[in-house]
């Protein structure tokens, strides 16, 4: 038997057969169920952005809040304008449409790649219907990979309201303690920029007045997070963004 | 046709008395990876289930033509296109735990179990037995998984299947977590101690002394 299953043409028709079947296996599957991952990562990110500008589901889905209260933009970083979506895919294309337009030296030091001209803006209302706040998206590498988190300002468009390290890959216990709520918290109530539109959040060691204590054991991380505000605040991202808000009041 | 003892013995047997993590120390990676909290820990079971079982029942039906030169690729392929298919399972129907468990339900691949038992029992004989045969190691680890996953949870955590059972004191209540259960080291403490109780119960699995 081992005979007749060894030769060259029987292990050559079986291992191609094999790999047919698995290959329609696999590939069924992944097409079959691209529709729920995506959805399933789409509710994901409400979530998160809803999280982020601490909103209360009182036990709703989060598609459905997220629906009634957020508002999707994109704002250009060249003619400095805002648009409106419809929906997340409808943001997602537009981003994907957008020209593209790297960042200067800062998103260089931040390790921030493949930048277009339009950035997405999160506007979240409260319940009397008013801004509650503005949730942005950024990214920066970190010691083994991007980080990538949103944060969320105060309609004032200066105070940090909250941080969410909602993707990385830190080391558990050590940079991975970016996530942890306690040291998130430092971030609360320090201002973003400062009235001349200057980045004014920073984190390092032994943080004086509006900064933020870099994690022990975790300095590369740190730096990178650092590096990742200097660059999303600045006048070349959302920097200026904010300064539109804060010229031409609540968006 | 195997009797009814003979399969009773394949089902039942890698529970406690051939168990794969506990007598053969194999897939303790897992083990330790997974097993910080309940939820996740019964997810991986059901994934590593799914994949032995298959992985075993394919293996077994096309034994008799596979080619002993090619065989471990063939088994490789076999359980890497199951795995796949567990992982994508998992991202569109438990999106957050397959988030949390990440790579681990990837290397479901590399599980010493499923190619142990692939190699040893699937490659000589019928799929009915085994069926049964991956059912059992499955229900194996399972078993070492979930009690592993029970220690480190309630007193890691202070909760089971996310429900809080011992009020923490960083809440008000009265419970000090062990902060070792959390981290995965502590897997290897409670795995020795399952094998620990197992062998005193079961005397016969104690190693003999060398020389």
């Amino acid at each position: 038997m081992a005979s007749k299953n060894d030769t060259m043409g029987k292990t050559f028709t079986v291992i191609i057969l094999l790999c047919l079947v698995c290959s329609i296996i696999v590939s069924g599957a992944a097409v079959g169920l691209k529709e729920r991952q995506e959805a399933n990562a789409a509710l994901a990110k409400q979530q998160n952005i809803l999280r982020t500008a601490n909103v209360d589901l009182q036990g709703r889905s989060a598609d459905v809040v997220f629906a009634e209260r957020v508002r999707l933009m994109t704002f250009n970083r060249e003619t400095q304008e805002l648009t409106e979506h419809d929906s997340l895919f409808a943001l997602e294309d537009a981003l994907a449409a957008s020209s593209a337009k790297e960042g200067g030296e800062r998103a260089a030091q931040a390790g921030v790649r493949g930048l277009r001209a339009d950035i997405p803006v999160y506007v979240v209302r409260g319940e009397d219907n008013g801004i509650a706040s503005y949730v942005i998206d950024i990214r920066g590498s970190g010691l083994w990979g991007m980080m990538y988190a949103f944060l969320s300002l105060d309609p004032d468009g200066q105070t940090i309201r909250g941080i969410n390290f909602y993707e990385h890959s830190e080391t558990p216990g050590l940079g991975g303690e970016i996530q942890n709520p306690r040291w998130r918290s430092n971030f609360e109530g320090k201002d973003a920029i400062d009235s001349d539109g200057n980045v004014a959040i920073r984190v390092r060691k032994g943080a004086g007045d509006n900064e933020v204590d870099a994690l022990s054991g975790a300095t590369i991380t740190s730096d990178g997070v650092d590096r990742t505000f200097q660059f999303w605040l600045s006048q070349e991202a959302y920097g200026a963004f904010l300064m539109k808000v804060r010229e031409e009041g609540a968006i | 046709m195997a009797s009814t003892k003979e399969m009773k013995q394949t089902l039942f047997g890698p529970i406690f008395a051939n168990n794969p993590i506990a007598l053969q120390i194999l897939g303790v990676c897992s083990a330790l990876a997974v097993t910080a909290k309940m939820e996740n820990t019964l997810v991986m079971c059901i994934a590593l289930t799914f994949v032995l079982v298959l992985s075993n029942v394919s293996i077994s039906i096309i034994r008799n033509h596979i080619p002993s030169s090619v065989r471990i690729i063939v088994q490789m392929t076999i359980i890497a296109s199951l795995v796949i298919v567990v992982d994508q399972l998992l991202k569109a129907f438990a999106y957050d735990i397959a988030q949390e468990l990440s790579v681990f339900v990837g290397l479901i691949i590399t599980n010493c179990i499923v190619m142990g038992r692939a190699e040893a029992f699937a490659m000589k004989e019928g799929p009915g037995m085994s069926f049964l045969d991956g059912l059992g190691n499955a229900l194996g680890y399972s078993v070492v998984l979930l009690t592993v996953g029970f220690f480190r949870e309630l007193f890691g955590s202070g909760s089971l299947f996310g429900y809080q059972i011992l009020p923490l004191i960083t809440e008000g209540g009265w419970y000090t977590p062990v902060g070792l259960l959390v981290l995965p080291p502590s897997a290897f403490f409670i795995i020795g101690g399952f094998i620990w109780v197992l062998r005193i119960f079961r005397p016969e699995q104690v190693e003999a002394k060398e020389s």
